[in-house]
């Protein structure tokens, strides 16, 4: 376990220094003079040298660029030009918000996704099965930017229950929640499903039934956390699109997060703000994933090995 | 074409064939104007000159959904199509040379793969600012990394094949090799990776335009329909409904297309 950690943190250092490469040069990708671009075309010469100097895009690149991952490794992640603020306080302002989002939707989709892929995978081609597996479907295939206004005129508007946007208590929470939980549910609900059926056509199923073990018992005991396996590799596969929901949710529910920080800095051409938010997804999202790979390994231990 | 036992197939091939005729032949028949501003139609509810409503500026919201129709799948194909080829190539060449030249590109891809979800294509809209061709290169760049992924392993694995040892060792070069002998094995996971994409790439021009990141109004698209939409979800619903109907069900068909495709040739995506 030791070695495969190790080898793993290892396997990051190219992919986190891409990332950051990737995000340095934001800002020199935009076409003509950023510093025009955010200052706009009436600034004053004085203003665009200030503000040139400031971003310290008048040193030539390679110094732009060490000073850029130097400034990373001590969480320096430059000022914001509309806030005047740090970016990395910005962030990390709302970086909790984005993932108490994100967290409640990982747990809407898991609190979905058991019963539909159990009640499928119990009884392929039944009812049930038929029912889930629809619901699954159209559950992957409804957009958040509509499923999100959809509940926010029924349970907000049309029955009042629910709050319509902000952020707040547990109730604030529900309906972006479901939004973004709702499509990893169904592909979540048909992985389990999947692997459900594979599972119970294997041999130690056959053993555990055979052994007297009721249906029910077998396939919770045996064939579920087995099934687990390729459940938690799809969870990790999600992540990403978990992740990058929040930004629309975020849009949607006016939620305090970093997306809406990001659409927002993208609208004001606040580039440290957008090169910042930009990096904070990333990042998350490899070590998100680089969890799940470890979960993954003390599930299945012949993981480690490969 | 239609397969007995494989429902999504049917519903899938139904869908999306009422889809792209919807988009081809709809602003043919249905002859309103996407753009003309009827100041006396504010918001005015579905009727009989207007099926779907009107829009806060009295356009015709059935005009714009099908107007919106042919902009999300052409954006979509073409998005499609240039991921397929460039990603294709990428992994074959990264396949077949394999070594340091293999482990660049995938580290590459890697790289392309820490930017979760659509926020490459965020990122390079933010970049490049709004506008279709803009719009084609932030999904283009997002999409790639699946396709060569796909290309990458089939060859790796079929290259192992006697087949095709054979013809290596009697000296067809790379390119014979590639076009007569691994191609054809890579078809089906890349139809049914195509197919599930274009389904992704509508989500995502609509989410980006959703944004303003995308097609800029009034050019009519689904995205910038339902955030127009989002002012008037309690006096005009209809604003939501009809673009996001029209997102689902375009998504709905190509995953169902999708799903049945992969059962025809047994491959998962």
């Amino acid at each position: 376990m030791k070695n495969y950690l190790v080898r793993r943190l290892l396997a990051l250092v190219p992919v986190a220094l891409g990332v950051a490469t990737l995000t340095f040069a934001i800002i020199h990708l935009v076409p003509g003079d950023p510093v025009i671009a955010m200052l706009g075309e009436t600034a004053a010469p004085a203003d665009i040298v200030g503000m040139r100097h400031q971003l310290g895009l008048d040193r030539p690149l390679p110094a732009q660029y060490v000073a850029y991952l130097g400034g990373l490794a001590i969480g320096d992640l430059g000022e914001s030009i509309s806030y005047r603020k740090p970016v990395s306080r910005l962030i990390a302002e709302r970086f909790p918000a984005t993932i108490e989002l994100a967290a409640a939707g990982m747990l809407v989709a898991v609190l979905l996704a058991f019963p539909l892929g159990l009640i499928a995978g119990a009884n392929p081609g039944g009812a049930g099965d038929l029912g889930a597996m629809g619901f699954a479907i159209v559950g992957i295939s409804v957009p958040h930017i509509y499923l999100g206004p959809l509940l926010m005129i029924l349970f907000s508007l049309d029955l009042r229950w629910l709050p319509l946007t902000g952020r707040g208590g547990i109730a604030h929470l529900v309906l972006p929640a479901i939004t973004l939980g709702t499509a990893l549910a169904a592909i979540l609900a048909r992985m389990l499903r999947q692997s459900l059926i594979r599972v119970r056509a294997s041999d130690y199923m056959r053993t555990a039934l055979s052994k007297g073990l009721s249906a029910r018992a077998a396939l919770v005991r045996h064939g579920l956390k087995n099934a687990l396996t390729s459940v938690v590799t799809i969870i990790g596969l999600q992540m990403g699109a978990l992740l990058s929901g929040t930004l629309i949710i975020e849009i949607i529910f006016s939620w305090p997060g970093i997306g809406r920080l990001l659409i927002s800095a993208i609208g004001s051409r606040d580039y440290p703000v957008v090169q910042g938010c930009v990096l904070t997804f990333a990042m998350t999202y490899v070590v998100v994933n680089l969890a799940t790979d470890l979960v993954y390994a003390i599930i299945d231990p012949r993981v480690r090995v490969s | 074409m239609i397969a007995r036992g494989n429902p999504s197939l049917t519903i899938g091939v139904t869908t999306v064939v009422a889809v792209v005729l919807a988009a081809i032949l709809g602003p043919l028949l249905f002859r309103a104007d996407p753009l003309s501003i009827d100041l006396a139609n504010i918001l005015a509810g579905p009727s009989r000159a207007h099926p779907f409503g009107c829009d806060a500026l009295g356009r015709d919201v059935l005009a714009r959904v099908l107007w919106g129709a042919r902009l999300s799948l052409s954006i979509s194909t073409i998005v499609v199509a240039i991921s397929l080829v460039v990603g294709s190539v990428i992994g074959a060449t990264a396949a077949l040379s394999g070594g340091r030249i293999d482990n660049l590109v995938m580290r590459g891809v890697d790289i392309f793969l820490a930017f979760p979800g659509i926020l490459l294509a965020i990122a390079l809209a933010a970049i490049l600012g709004p506008g279709l061709i803009d719009l084609v290169i932030a999904l283009t760049a997002m999409g790639w990394t699946g396709y060569a992924r796909i290309v990458r392993g089939e060859v790796l694995t079929l290259r192992g094949r006697e087949c095709v040892l054979a013809a290596e060792t009697l000296g067809a070069k790379n390119s014979r090799l590639l076009m007569r002998h691994l191609l054809p094995g890579v078809v089906g996971p890349l139809a049914v990776q195509a197919t599930f994409g274009i389904g992704g790439i509508i989500g995502a021009e609509a989410a980006l335009s959703f944004l303003g990141l995308g097609a800029i109004p009034p050019t009519p698209s689904w995205g910038n329909m339902l955030d127009a939409g989002r002012a008037f979800l309690l006096v005009a619903p209809h604003l939501t409904t009809a673009p996001g109907l029209a997102i689902g069900f375009s998504i709905l068909g190509f995953n169902l297309l999708g799903d049945g495709i992969a059962q025809k040739v047994g491959h998962r995506a």
